[in-house]
């Protein structure tokens, strides 16, 4: 006799035992710490930062180890995590200018004030597998000089000074800003939305739509303005204090990409530009978040849209990984209620296709025979 | 017929400009029930700017644009809501797109693009809106076993019949049409152009049709308007002015036609 | 599980139900514009949840807006309070509000499901709480939501009743056999969730209040009580729903939604009720159907 199985709830907690061991591994090799991770995985917990909207490196080195490497796993722990957090206000928008810069480049200008800083970047190691990372030894430690003290100028500023790049849009002081986990996105989306979601917004993502600008699709001349990584101070301005604290400091990447100039009848040509700002050092990220910034601006700027990363309703509706794989996923989940409401109608039209055929077969041997 | 009745649209004072540069400027007339207005001009003239106007899809700058209603009562088309705006434009109005595929769902049957109208005002029975709709697909000569095909598989002169026959079905009073017959072979354009003249008579339709070519305005319009730059340069009926036009402009028109 | 589960005590360090308080009352300020306007999507600010989206965010954040210490809830998936998501979210209630817990639809204050409308009558101290994927009915038609906005705001459906048109056109038949759009109070054209269509009638004027969550999509629906809910059709190509060929194999039940069993490679399948808790009732009842005792299985030689 058929026997309704049961047993769901035993299940999922043997399922979640096997998953604590599989992430722990062979007990016999060492276990990997949180400060290991935060250390010397760096690039994963910037990653799992930005897309988790949250900054904090041990809470997310954290959610690396949990969800045993698989980043948009720790991203959606991170986020979830974030939800539960009482928010007290805002703070003041940070001054990159006056970053305490550990990298900066431009590719519009050989030198510039505060020079080329290259920083810890991957950019010219050549990518040979470097086996003597297999066992654990010293490294070579980094080459110091005294810092210059020179200031570094945004690239912006030097270009504006001619009037040569359009001048952000002003935003008067009481104008609130939008944000982006309080209110539902609803189109079209103004700037200060769209740039809220791009920052949290998947990087394999925002690259693909990127590479695609540079492809032909939505071309917009880009240079790299400026990139610079380092840290800036996060303030907090309080009634009681009547001045902004400071709160602490925040590595950040900067990116301004510098594009096609727009000129009118009215107004003599001026450079246009694509913003990306992310947390940690996050250049890929910011780049493409730069690029696809300023392809969402193709409308506002008078250009014809032809391309994917020019329709802001595709480009936002699905740049959260947390969201996508939620959903992609889910299908995992039963669903054969429906499918078995398909499975009658198929059948049913299967069999009425047969009748007829089976009809047509009848008056066709009928008509043969007479 | 054209009667003495009340005008059907009343035009007055219409501009529409773009900063300095003028769209059209100053057109005024009245379109009575039965009549077909042909807008003819080159390239930049302003007649399509006038078509958007006239259609409520763009907003003047000057002037107006009022419409009988069925109820009787003139209405400027400028101050109805969008609510009222798309109801007229499903209804009481249609709009003949220079491509057929920008007026069709190319991936739905002739049958539901002739039906859509119907189910949008209400209609809810499956044999009821096949019916019509097959009634139609005749009357614009479209053969009865092609309803339920996609017009993905019509050549560009049935799409184009298609859309009328879309247009149609809910006896609108009013068409705008925008170059319908562009694009498609002479011998094709022929007999669009018969097919709309007969449905125009049948049917008692006021027509607005945009065109550059001549020959076009000359089979079907009653009366002719001649813009360049903009504004409206001679007007007057259709035959008088093609035969014996007075404004230079007009003169160049008529006499730059190709003879063959 | 049959019985109730007293309150086992809840996890610290949250908020009962785990939402803080603003936000909840953000969600029933949402949830009764949605009861003013029935069948209208009403935008909220869906919050990020432990569980992901698309495995009942917005359901959770409605039930959890919704919850009091004395509710009894019932969660289901497929109709069965045993399949691992329900169990799931039942296990975070319990732990997140400490709240009692049943499997009988009759004793539950609040049902939240998935996919299926239980068989049992609901009365007008319950609300049903309904987990949406995609809440726009017109969304796999006009993928643009500008557009989709205006539709509504206008009743301008045409569109929906052209693709049920073409359905019988190509096949004989209105081809959507769950998520059927029905029209709620006459105005708003409305996704029921991916209930199947055998389950469109218990939503007019059903006795219990019946709301909607879509986290992923952050909108809340509602139908409220003794509301109108008609399944579109054509007058000559009326709304049915489907039947089964042969009752539940358990219980006997007629005319119940029920699920298909393949047991074993020769194609060997029986029939049995989707819904778990009214099968076992019926049981528990009396009744039995083919499968209780040398009973046939479809497939067999007599």
């Amino acid at each position: 006799m058929y026997v309704a199985v049961k047993g769901g709830e035993r299940a999922i907690d043997n399922a979640h035992r096997l998953l604590g061991a599989k992430r722990r591994g062979d007990p016999a090799v060492p276990e990997l710490s949180v400060a290991q991770i935060g250390e010397q995985l760096g690039l994963a917990v910037d990653r799992v930062m930005a897309e988790g909207s949250l900054f904090d490196r041990d809470l997310a080195a954290l959610a690396i180890k949990q969800a045993r490497g698989d980043l948009i796993e720790a991203i959606f722990l991170v986020r979830a995590y974030r939800t539960t957090l009482s928010r007290f206000g805002h703070s003041e928008p940070v001054d990159t200018g006056a970053m305490d810069i550990s990298r900066r480049i431009s590719a519009t200008f050989k030198d510039l004030p505060g020079g080329q800083v290259l920083g810890p970047t991957f950019d010219y190691t050549h990518r040979l597998i470097d086996f003597s990372l297999m066992s654990e030894g010293p490294t070579e430690p980094p080459a110091m000089a005294a810092p210059s003290g020179a200031a570094s100028p945004r690239v912006a500023s030097l270009l504006s000074g001619e009037g040569l790049i359009e001048k952000a849009a002003a935003v008067s002081d009481g104008e609130p800003v939008g944000d982006l986990t309080r209110d539902p996105l609803a189109f079209p989306a103004a700037r200060d939305l769209r740039l809220q979601n791009l920052a949290r917004g998947d990087e394999g993502y925002l690259l693909a739509l990127a590479y695609s600008t540079q492809r032909g699709y939505g071309r917009t001349h880009p240079f790299v303005g400026e990139i610079r990584i380092g840290e800036v101070e996060v303030e907090f301005w309080t009634e009681e204090l009547g001045f902004a604290a400071p709160l602490g400091r925040v590595e950040l990447t900067e990116c301004e990409m510098v594009n096609q100039f727009k000129g009118s009848a009215e107004a003599p040509p001026q450079f246009t530009t694509g913003y990306g700002l992310v947390f940690g050092q996050s250049e890929r990220k910011a780049m493409s978040m730069a690029l696809v910034d300023r392809a969402l601006r193709a409308e506002e700027l008078g250009e014809d849209l032809t391309a994917p990363a020019q329709d802001q309703e595709f480009v936002l509706s699905h740049s959260d990984n947390v969201q996508a794989t939620g959903f992609v996923e889910h299908l995992k989940l039963p669903h054969y209620v429906d499918f078995q409401s398909e499975l009658g109608l198929v059948r049913m039209l299967r069999a009425e296709h047969r009748a007829a055929s089976e009809a047509r077969e009848i008056v066709e041997t009928r008509k043969a025979a007479e | 017929m054209i009667g003495l009745e009340q005008p059907l649209l009343a035009v007055e004072g219409l501009s529409r400009y773009y900063g300095a540069r003028v769209g059209c400027r100053d057109v005024s007339f009245e379109l009575y029930p039965g009549e077909v207005l042909a807008v003819v001009g080159e390239s930049g003239s302003g007649k399509s700017t006038l078509l958007s106007l006239l259609s409520a899809q763009l907003e003047p700058s000057a002037g107006s644009v009022s419409y009988r209603m069925r109820d009787g009562v003139m209405r400027n088309v400028t101050e109805l809501n969008e609510a009222e705006r798309r109801l007229l434009m499903r209804t009481d109005w249609g709009f003949i797109r220079q491509d057929p595929a920008e007026g069709l769902r190319m991936s739905v049957s002739a049958a539901a693009n002739v039906g859509e109208r119907l189910m949008g005002v209400g209609a809810r029975h499956y044999g009821a809106i096949r019916g019509e709709a097959l009634s139609w697909l005749d009357r614009v000569e479209i053969d009865a076993d092609r309803i339920d095909d996609l017009p993905r598989t019509f050549s560009g002169g049935m799409r184009q019949r298609l859309q009328f026959a879309r247009n149609l079905v809910t006896h609108p009073r009013l068409i705008f049409m925008d170059e319908p017959t562009g694009g498609l072979d002479v011998s094709v354009q022929a007999r669009l152009l018969d097919l709309l003249r007969g449905l125009v008579f049948d049917l008692d339709l006021s027509v607005v049709i945009v065109t550059h070519d001549l020959a076009v305005a000359r089979i079907i319009s009653h009366r002719i308007m001649v813009m360049r730059y903009g504004q409206v340069i001679e007007t007057g009926l259709t035959d008088q002015v093609l035969d014996d036009p007075s404004e230079p402009y007009t003169q160049l028109l008529v006499s730059s036609v190709l003879q063959v | 599980m049959n019985d109730a589960t007293a309150a086992g005590g809840q996890a610290t360090g949250y908020n009962f139900a785990y939402l803080d308080e603003q936000t909840k009352r953000m969600i029933r300020r949402a949830i009764l514009k949605a009861i003013a306007i029935p069948g209208y999507q009403t935008p909220f600010a869906s919050r990020e949840m432990p569980m992901p989206y698309g495995w009942g965010t917005g359901g959770v954040q409605v039930t959890a807006a919704i919850l009091g210490p004395e509710d009894v809830l019932k969660v289901i998936d497929q109709g069965s309070d045993d399949t691992t998501n329900a169990v799931s979210i039942r296990k975070f209630f319990e732990k997140t509000a400490g709240v009692a817990t049943t499997t009988r639809t009759a004793e539950a204050t609040i049902i939240q499901t998935r996919h299926r409308i239980p068989e049992t009558p609901l009365g007008p101290h319950q609300v049903l709480v309904y987990q949406v994927p995609i809440p726009e009915p017109l969304r796999f038609l006009e993928p643009r939501e500008t557009e989709t906005r205006k539709m509504h705001a206008l009743a301008e459906y045409g569109l929906m009743h052209v693709k049920l048109y073409e359905d019988i056109a190509r096949h004989g038949h209105i081809a959507t056999t769950y998520a059927y759009p029905v029209k709620v109070a006459g105005r708003y054209l409305m996704d029921p969730s991916p209930t199947p269509k055998f389950d469109n009638p218990k939503m007019h004027r059903s006795h219990a209040l019946q709301l909607f969550g879509a986290g992923r999509e952050k909108r809340i629906y509602a139908v409220p009580p003794y509301t109108e809910v008609v399944s579109l059709d054509f007058d000559d190509h009326p709304f049915e729903i489907n039947r089964f060929e042969r009752p539940c194999a358990l219980c006997g039940a007629g005319d119940v939604y029920l699920d298909e069993v393949i047991l074993d490679d020769s194609g060997r399948r029986m029939f049995v009720c989707s819904d778990t808790d009214y099968c076992e009732e019926r049981r528990a009842a009396g009744h039995r159907g083919e499968m209780s005792g040398d009973a046939q299985v479809i497939g067999e030689e007599p």
